[in-house]
């Protein structure tokens, strides 16, 4: 793991490129929705890709995520292709799930991208006990539970911290505060000005306050609880402040946040953010383009496929229910 | 042959060593069973022998047991959580209901859940709400959970080893009045002697009416059967063990032959598994039948105060009255 002072040039560059891929998904998302040929609904987490990348790359290929039903981000940093998301999205057979979970749900088991979870808070405990199932194998993985601000009023989160405290389990608790919890700002419904941060005194646990649109920022700060988890000193609550671009879910246009708000962190967009970075460090505009192109590329070939994917097979509304693949005597 | 006479809790309490010692992912979590062995002591001594990485004291936070076993089921263990009372399940809704129950076919299979939730249910101990309920409806009604009961002591030792090693997870319900009541287990009997998981079986037969039942009211439909033989009535039992997935071929045989049939069950009449089974049995068996398919059951009231619990629960005296206006249509 590298901090940020450590970070490579070359890796800083290929973060940026990570999400600008995230970015080019979550437009294209929107585009394929509001074209009609997303089944469902959507959640969008254009604006927090510095949380999913920086991230990501201070984990091990065989740690444990968990995220919620903005996940998308979560899903591709952690290695599914935009094509077999946005196939997903489109109920296609070719998607993560085979259509069966649609955006909500995007998991990628072989990839340790244990799914998305559309009930707020319900993943959390399951981290938990994704990190225990590494301590009884004496693996040294951790887990982490990406999760919004809207989640820490829940009880699974309260329940989660206090178990995971006690347990000194190798989980994080990654909090993307984007300051709205779905229509309503979550400062207003809170307790605590901090909804994450705030709340860690209560199960003594540490809590790091950081800027999620800073790759960097986010990267250090999880590869130090990482580090923290793996040595057996238990969790870390990480709230990382980020912003919503789009609206909550579907064609919500967010009418409800201030002008000069969104513009205000519209501004501090987090591929502005990494772009910035690269030039102090000498990086020629140019390279940052043909990343930006690259990304482009990738994404323009995923739509393409993904239109074209095949319909699933409507049988497959009738496997799965049970371990054995079927759906026995309720079919 | 290594019959011995069990009570219903040391039989499961004996199977649930048994799973421990089978497979080394099998992992007990619930409130109070480590070192006090649980409030009905069904995981006595587990503790002791197994270590405190393998049954675990937890919080009292049945959401975030049931949620923690659901992480320890997708990477590979075998969890068996205790919910101490059976209206303590309701918290832990969300977690059986929307995850538990519907990650394997939402995932398209990337994940296993073998999760056994084990749930003392029922009352006729003088408890009182929260501590008497019938909540299996509410389970049977959502695909991807299998749902299973025992009758008796030698069901209870082999029905939770087989829950446990099922790679579905199965709420596993417990008649907490019959934990006391004494049978015969022969802990050797090899596997081809042991009755299957997900079948119903004939308790006692008969010719005359069929009666289902399951868990704690098995008891009352065979002593129903006892007195019934008095009137020269000779009722078939059926205990049904299964809830999901049902097992009714057994049933429909015996209903074909007897032309009448009675459900009895503690949890309320309305929208019960004698509604489904009613109308599978009208289905199946609708020209064998001499008269409608009948419920004794709960009342459909919040669980009562314990003095008024015996008006409540089914006994033989309603079990019977059924009977008589079966052969009475």
């Amino acid at each position: 793991m590298t901090t940020t002072a450590e970070t490579a040039t070359a890796e800083l560059l290929d973060w940026y490129e990570q999400m600008a891929v995230i970015r080019r998904t979550e437009q294209a998302a929107q585009d394929l929705f509001l074209a009609g040929l997303v089944k469902g609904t959507t959640h969008l987490a254009a604006g927090h890709e510095a949380v999913a990348v920086g991230a990501s790359t201070a984990l091990r290929d065989d740690d444990y995520v968990f995220a919620t039903y903005r996940g998308h981000h979560h899903a591709i940093a952690r290695g599914a292709t935009p094509e077999e998301c946005l196939a997903e999205l489109m109920s296609k057979a070719t998607g993560l799930c085979g259509g069966k979970g649609g955006s909500m749900h995007l998991t990628k088991a072989d990839r340790n991208m244990l799914g998305s979870y559309a009930i707020v808070g319900a993943h959390l405990p399951m981290a938990a006990g994704a990190a225990w199932s590494a301590v009884l194998r004496g693996s040294g993985q951790v887990a982490v539970a990406f999760f919004g601000d809207g989640a820490t009023n829940i009880g699974t989160f309260h329940e989660t911290l206090n178990l995971a405290a006690v347990w000194k389990l190798p989980v994080l608790f990654v909090c993307e505060n984007n300051l709205y919890m779905e229509y309503t700002p979550i400062g207003s419904v809170t307790a605590v000005p901090n909804p994450a941060a705030d709340r860690a005194a209560a199960y003594r646990l540490p809590a790091e306050l950081l800027d999620g649109n800073d790759v960097l920022a986010v990267h250090a700060a999880v590869a130090t609880a990482a580090q923290r988890a793996r040595a057996g000193d238990g969790p870390t609550i990480i709230e990382a402040r980020t912003y919503r671009q789009f609206g909550h879910s579907r064609t919500d246009p967010g009418k409800y946040r201030p002008e000069a708000e969104v513009a205000q962190w519209l501004a501090r967009d987090p591929l502005t953010l990494a772009r910035a970075a690269l030039a102090d460090r000498g990086v020629p505009e140019s390279d940052v383009d043909a990343a930006d192109q690259r990304a482009r590329a990738l994404v323009e070939a995923a739509v393409a496929a993904a239109k074209a994917a095949p319909e699933p097979d409507l049988a497959t509304a009738l496997t799965d229910v049970w371990a054995d693949g079927s759906a026995g005597w309720r079919s | 042959m290594a019959a011995e006479n069990l009570t219903l809790g040391k039989a499961l309490n004996s199977g649930l060593r048994k799973a421990m010692e089978d497979d080394p992912k099998v992992i007990m979590m619930g409130e109070d069973i480590g070192k006090l062995g649980g409030v009905f002591r069904i995981t006595d001594g587990l503790q002791k022998d197994f270590g405190e990485d393998r049954v675990i004291d937890t919080p009292l936070a049945e959401s975030g047991i049931v949620g923690t076993a659901v992480g320890l089921a997708i990477r590979g263990y075998r969890p068996v959580c205790e919910i101490q009372f059976d209206g303590f399940v309701y918290p832990a809704f969300d977690q059986i209901v929307s995850q538990l129950a519907k990650m394997h076919y939402r995932s398209q299979g990337q994940v296993r859940l073998p999760v056994v939730i084990r749930i003392p249910f029922g009352g006729g101990i003088g408890a009182v709400e929260h501590h008497s309920e019938s909540p299996e409806t509410y389970f049977v009604h959502t695909a991807g959970l299998k749902v299973v009961t025992c009758a008796s002591p030698v069901d209870a030792y082999w029905m939770i080893q087989q829950a446990i090693a099922s790679d579905d997870p199965i709420v596993f319900l417990e008649p907490k009045r019959r934990y006391w009541e004494k049978g015969e287990v022969d802990t050797a009997a090899p596997a081809a002697q042991v009755f299957p998981l997900h079948a119903s079986r004939v308790a006692r037969p008969g010719t005359d009416c069929t009666v289902l039942a399951y868990g704690p009211m098995v008891k009352v439909a065979l002593d129903a059967a006892t007195a019934a033989e008095e009137d020269g009535r000779a009722l078939e039992v059926i205990d049904l063990r299964t809830l999901s997935p049902l097992d009714l071929t057994p049933v429909y045989e015996s209903v074909r032959r007897t032309g009448r049939c009675v459900v009895v069950h503690e949890a309320p009449a309305t929208l019960g598994m004698g509604a489904e089974v009613a109308a599978r049995v009208t289905e199946e068996c609708f020209y064998s039948l001499e008269s409608p398919v009948l419920r004794v059951a709960g009342f459909d009231t919040p669980y009562p105060a314990s003095r008024l619990e015996e008006e409540y629960l089914p006994d033989l005296d309603r079990v019977l009255d059924a009977v008589d206006r079966s052969f009475g249509w």
